[in-house]
């Protein structure tokens, strides 16, 4: 199964492997959205949806039709 | 010596304080216009740095990068570009954050590709401590090739050491620190090969991007150089990427956090103020406040600027000779003074609110929350920002909307924000209250005019709601759903800042507005006290013929008089043309004078009654508001401002679009007239249908 930004549950990092370059604002990309950093999922809104990320220190909000378009990898807490 | 000027341009992402550091800057020496054609805002201010230069400080709205996705960001790439416009900066100061310097830097790289001597302004300093950062600034100047001025603009050290910087602005480096072509070197040397003169970057950007600059034909750039949008966008990344690659190479060395002493205010306050339940009582309980308190703590200076200007009024006239230049001065143009500045108040407490919401962070924080919620209605959680501004007035509302991504959003946030209860509509409101709803507490707490104020505005929130909705089943636009919103620090308010905005938000209303108010009631005075025929003329005699079997005082005729000439004076005739269309709404023709004046902006209807009840009425009730509530309606006996007729007036100043300058606005913004027009027919048009039947139940 594909795992993307919002398939992540509160709390968990992941890093940004790819995405399709057409759907995702460039904006988005400029405020640190690329492949190889680093993705937590800080709060979901209430109705759960949109998602307050921590994007490569950067802090934003994006909507789960942005956010399923995200490939990323779970980083695991080593125990 | 020779006194110089020069141009200094400070640029920045949104929230990095860049407003604050030019306030310190500049002082209160700022000025507010804006850019031809446009309405973006331009702020300038002065600058004295040394005894023989001086700097034109221009503050640029705020951007996340040169990669321009609204007509703000457009007006930074158009400035940076032309060589040739006045305000071409001899030197940039980048602002950033030093909490955010990893994105921060990326717009301060592209800068540096431009050539233009930039020095790097680090803000917010005071915080480095505390969240365990330290920076090695010598590494970091010789790296990004700049002079740093390591500032806090909140506590305000870095300043004087800013200012001696910017002197020496000649010696600072305008090289850039990365070279972008890297990304595709053989589309790039074929480029340079075709612009020998021009500089990489700027073609570039005019290819990436709708700006024009110099004599450079966009078309003549692209005609030879075109790829397909989704290939200019894969360079797009490739370039941020190295952009990026740059700057966490410099940082590894030049930036340190020790997350040990990183202290997290933000997620708990976040756990907070978005929780799904606690998130929304606050936000309501924060609306609640700021309703009851503009009614409740303005009412003492409102009273005291319309018992004020009456007083004056009273006075010019028996101070002055008498003669029509009295009559005009105390009659038209006192009482039309004062019915532009009594808005004062209430004006300068919406601000100071919104300015305190936007300047804590707290306002991101609400659009997270509602965006679900607002998507429902075809509107984004962006939205909010818009109709909460519309409070205060609807054009930088409109304005605020540039940053929605999705158009159809856009529109729809553009066509129903007229309906938030904007403070043009607060002296209508407040005075009509005033007369019809009584001043008494309920349940103890809650003053029952302030109540009903607050229904009045979520009657405008709810209208404007439920139109989105309709709108949103009607329209049909398809467009891509970007939403990125960045979630900033939190901040406790700076009181300069807040204080700057205020006043330059109230000065601006207040000229602006008041300039339309102050000719709208000397040309009513003219109209109130001029008619055409005999009628007019011959007054005295009529009415004393009338009343010559009835034993009158002297006041009681003189009152008499004066009403019937304001009956058959030229804006008499025109509201008696139109009262069979108004009377349904318990008006008569006095009130539908007021009506058609304020037309083009409603806080003229205080203003057209004042002017009409000076003109006509006697001198023992000199307030408006007294003048009002002992108005008779000589047919039934009634008082004219009754509850029923009351009650149809808020309703028809809620919804009615009396407003010249927002159809102006949404015309500029949609650059369309459909839009506009549309937006009067319907919202004028549900106005008189929703009076109509709220005065035929009530009365």
């Amino acid at each position: 199964m594909r795992t993307t930004i919002n398939s992540l549950k509160k709390g968990e990092k992941a890093i940004i492997k790819d995405f399709d370059i057409d759907v995702i604002p460039l904006k988005l990309l400029e405020m640190g959205c690329l492949p190889g950093n680093t993705v937590e999922l800080l709060q979901i809104a209430p109705f759960g949806d949109p998602l307050y990320l921590d994007i490569n220190g950067s802090h934003l909000a994006i909507r789960i039709e942005t956010a399923k378009e995200i490939d990323v990898e779970l980083i695991k807490i080593k125990l | 010596m020779i006194n110089q000027n020069i141009n200094v341009a400070l640029i920045g992402n949104p929230n990095t304080g860049k407003t604050s550091v030019f306030n310190q800057l500049t002082g209160l020496n700022q000025q507010v216009g804006n850019y031809p054609g446009i309405t973006v805002e331009k702020k300038i201010g002065f600058c004295k740095l040394s005894h023989n230069i001086k700097a034109n400080i221009l503050d640029l709205p705020g951007t996340y990068s040169l990669n321009a996705s609204s007509i703000d960001e457009n007006v930074v790439i158009e400035l940076m570009l032309n060589k040739n416009d006045k305000l071409y900066p001899d030197v940039a100061l980048v602002v950033t954050d030093v909490e955010n310097l990893k994105r921060n830097l990326l717009l301060f790289t592209q800068i540096k590709d431009l050539e233009i001597p930039t020095i790097l302004v680090i803000n917010m300093a005071d915080r480095m401590a505390h969240k365990g950062i330290t920076l090695n600034i010598p590494y970091l100047e010789e790296h990004l090739k700049t002079k740093i001025a390591l500032i806090s603009s909140r506590k305000g050290f870095g300043i004087d050491e800013l200012k001696k910087l910017i002197v020496t602005y000649k010696s600072i480096s305008n090289e850039p620190c990365l070279s972008a072509s890297v990304i595709d070197p053989e589309y790039f040397n074929s480029l340079r090969k075709a612009f020998p003169n021009q500089l990489l970057y700027k073609l570039w950007l005019v290819i990436t991007q709708d700006v024009n600059f110099l004599n450079l034909e966009r078309k003549e750039i692209q005609g030879s150089f075109t790829k397909s949008h989704s290939d200019l966008k894969r360079l797009q990344q490739k370039e941020t990427i190295k952009r990026y690659q740059f700057i966490n190479d410099v940082l590894k060395e030049g930036l340190k956090v020790d997350a040990t002493i990183a202290k997290d205010f933000r997620s708990k306050l976040d756990r907070v103020l978005t929780h799904k339940i606690w998130g929304y009582v606050i936000f309501f309980a924060i609306l609640f406040v700021i309703f009851q308190s503009i009614f409740d703590w303005s009412k003492v200076p409102m009273d005291f600027i319309d018992s004020s200007f009456a007083s004056l009024s009273t006075l010019a006239n028996n101070s002055l000779p008498a003669g029509v230049l009295t009559n005009l001065i105390s009659q038209g143009i006192i009482p039309g003074i004062g019915g532009i500045l009594i808005f004062i108040p209430q004006i300068a407490f919406l601000f100071l609110f919104i300015s305190i919401l936007e300047e804590s962070g707290y306002m991101s924080r609400v659009v997270f929350l509602m965006d679900k919620i607002m998507r429902k209605f075809g509107l984004s959680g962006k939205s909010v920002v818009p109709l909460i501004s519309g409070t205060a007035c609807a054009i930088p509302a409109i304005m605020a909307t540039r940053n929605i991504e999705n158009w159809k959003e856009r529109l729809i946030t553009i066509l129903v924000t007229p309906f938030t209860t904007c403070s043009a509509r607060l002296p209508v409101y407040a005075i009509i209250i005033a007369l019809v709803i009584p001043d008494t507490r309920v349940l103890g707490v809650f003053n029952l005019q302030g109540l009903t104020l607050m229904l009045l505005y979520l009657l405008g929130f709810g209208m404007a709601i439920f139109s989105a909705y309709i709108l949103n089943k009607i329209l049909k636009i398809k467009g891509k759903t970007f939403f990125v919103v960045e979630m900033p620090n939190y901040k406790l308010p700076m009181f300069k800042n807040v204080a700057i905005n205020v006043i330059e938000k109230t000065k601006a209303f207040v000229f602006g507005a008041g300039k339309i108010i102050l000719a709208i009631s000397i040309v009513l005075w003219f109209l109130a006290s001029y008619g055409p025929g005999t009628k007019f003329k011959n007054a005295d005699e009529i009415i004393r013929a009338k009343t010559a079997n009835s034993t009158l005082s002297a006041q009681e005729l003189e009152n008499k008089v004066a009403s019937y000439k304001l009956e058959n004076s030229y804006i008499g005739i025109m509201g008696k043309t139109i009262e069979p269309a108004i009377s349904p709404l318990g008006y008569d023709w006095k009130i539908g004078i007021a009506v058609i004046s304020s037309f083009a902006a409603r806080e003229v209807f205080v203003g057209t009654l004042a002017t009409i009840y000076s003109v006509g009425g006697s001198d023992n009730e000199n307030t408006i508001k007294n003048k009002m509530a002992a108005e008779i309606n000589p047919a039934t006996g009634k008082k004219i401002f009754n509850f029923a007729s009351g009650i149809s007036l808020l309703l028809f100043y809620a919804f009615a679009l009396q407003c010249a300058s927002t159809l102006a606005i949404t015309r500029k913004e949609t650059n369309s007239w459909k839009w506009p027009v549309g937006q009067l027919i319907f919202m004028s048009g549900f106005a008189y249908i929703v009076a109509l039947i709220a005065y035929q139940i009530l009365k």
